[in-house]
């Protein structure tokens, strides 16, 4: 039998907080289910593997957590609502509100993370395998966007450096790249900017290995939602948010410095370092940024270098141009 | 055209105008202005702005294509002060929560950043448009030397979109739309022109 019995079904699992927050997600996904449906009746295998294993893992289902010492103190946590309704993920959409609509279909489950390059040998790992691998922390960090505005922001994962250690890169390994989900069926908002897609993002390999660098799973205690950048990323709250590589699906060891989405699209505005910089110019000043969710007239604040991680990074950098090297 | 119909058209014309206004105030002393209202006032002021120096670019072709709608004329004047009302709250928006009133920092930004430059550019072109849109400036001026001046609107409107392209990231394709609307304008003039003329002499040959 294929479908299962309801009372297999966790009551919890019924219906997703993400989806009856979003009717129309919520419709996608009945539309799927029905096909789902169609398709366990004419006995195709998928359906029981897209039907049965982990509904649960969906967005706003609450993860277990402990607490790190890595976690940024003394700030205002920017709401739920704001953090998970105003977010750059151009494969949903350019304005700001579009993927919290639109990322609904993003495919969560099932989900793998290939790992090849300069490893000892080429690996795939599984989301929920990738769960399990590290105790998840809570560590709020400021978020600073590259537009200049910021958010505080409560997420849930381990040090990237953990995950890179399981993967066993070679000591040729100088850099890693992030690959960025990308199907046009499922994210045709794509086509509002001339991006080469998927997305690519990269680090020096000290910098991945840095214990801030954050392998992200959720926010706010709970399983990320799509739209930002579920079922895995990561978050380097030093540098502007385009860094922090969103729905990752492979990630590859590299002795060269990788491509990176913005950078290509204007290198002499957004640099493959694009540290948090108060005295580094891009198109914009960025002395100063503007607080998401406060009043107009309480946004603006001044820039903090490294985005107020300098004690944790800024060792990263020594003797390096960060003007030049920006 | 009817006073009876004017006046009403006026009376909503004001009221489309003054919209998006209205929205920003509402939502400034309920704060209900979105996650980011310094970004939300910015973009509003200046696609407002944009929008309807563009709509009071359509008047002249819709006319000179259909005659009876001639009485749109009389909108014309209010759309242009409109649009220099909302360029104006743009560019005070920027002084006020961007520079926060610093001479230097403004200093700062129009000589190194091209997309204020171009921005500061398109508003300064419509300061003498704006002081010149009275009925006195137009008699005292004469018909055709404020027809002159008041080309200096295509300069401006060309210098807004290109501060809209300037201003969003490289690849984003966001000010397309109206770039093309803009652009079918400005050319609907010498074409329309060559149109009328070509129809003028057939007209007399005939």
């Amino acid at each position: 039998m294929l479908i299962r019995k309801p009372d297999e079904i966790p009551s919890s699992a019924i219906t997703p907080k993400a989806q009856y927050l979003n009717r129309r997600s919520f419709l996608s996904r009945a539309v799927g289910a029905t096909a789902v449906a169609g398709a366990a009746a004419l006995g195709l295998d998928r359906a029981a593997e897209i039907v049965s294993p982990s509904l649960g893992a969906h967005a706003g289902t609450k993860l277990e957590t402990i607490k790190s010492p890595l976690t940024t103190t003394g700030e205002e946590l920017t709401s739920l609502n704001d953090v998970t309704h105003y977010n750059n993920f151009y494969e949903f959409g350019v304005p700001k509100d579009e993927p919290a609509r639109n990322a609904g279909g993003l495919p969560t489950r099932p989900w793998t993370v290939k790992v090849d390059g300069l490893v000892k040998k080429p690996l795939t790992f599984d989301i929920d395998a990738l769960l399990k691998l590290r105790p998840l922390e809570d560590r709020v960090y400021r978020h600073r966007c590259v537009e200049r505005w910021s958010m505080v922001i409560p997420w849930v994962g381990y040090s990237l450096s953990e995950f890179i250690n399981k993967c066993e890169p070679l000591s040729k390994a100088k850099y890693v790249q992030f690959i960025s989900y990308f199907n046009f069926k499922v994210e045709q908002w794509a086509g509002q900017s001339t991006i080469d897609w998927p997305y690519k993002e990269g680090l020096r390999m000290d910098e991945a290995m840095n214990p801030l660098a954050l392998f992200t799973f959720g926010l706010y205690g709970e399983v990320l939602p799509n739209q930002n950048g579920a079922p895995v990323r990561v978050v380097l709250p030093w540098k502007y948010g385009f860094k922090s590589a969103k729905s990752i699906v492979a990630v590859r060891f590299l002795d060269h410095e990788p491509n990176t989405t913005w950078n290509e699209m204007a290198p002499s505005a957004y640099g493959f370092y694009s540290n948090v910089n108060p005295n580094v110019d891009t198109p914009w000043s960025q002395k100063t940024e503007r607080r998401i969710g406060l009043p107009f007239y309480a946004q603006q604040r001044d820039t903090l270098l490294f985005n107020g991680y300098q004690d944790q990074v800024a060792s990263l950098y020594t003797g390096m141009n960060l003007k030049r090297d920006f | 055209m009817k006073r009876s119909i004017l006046i009403p058209l006026k009376v909503l014309t004001w009221l489309a105008c003054l919209a998006p206004l209205a929205r920003l105030v509402w939502g400034a002393v309920t704060n209900n202005l979105g996650p980011d209202p310094t970004a939300d006032i910015t973009f509003c002021t200046g696609s407002t702005a944009l929008n309807l120096l563009t709509i009071s670019l359509a008047i002249t072709p819709v006319r000179k294509l259909i005659p009876q709608l001639s009485w749109l004329i009389k909108f014309r004047r209010l759309l242009g002060l409109f649009a220099f009302f909302y360029g104006t709250l743009h560019l005070f928006t920027y002084i006020a929560l961007y520079a926060a009133f610093s001479v230097p920092y403004m200093i700062d930004d129009v000589t190194k950043r091209k997309f204020i430059f171009i921005g500061v550019a398109a508003w300064l072109l419509l300061v003498p448009l704006a002081l010149t849109s009275t009925n006195w400036a137009i008699r005292k001026m004469g018909g055709k030397n404020w027809n002159r001046l008041h080309k200096l609107v295509y300069l401006a409107v060309i210098c807004g979109v290109i501060h809209y392209w300037w201003q969003v990231k490289p690849g984003v394709l966001a000010p397309m739309s109206i770039t093309i609307i803009v652009a079918v304008l400005l050319i609907s003039r010498p074409m329309l022109d060559l149109w009328q003329k070509r129809r003028a002499a057939a007209l007399k040959q005939a």
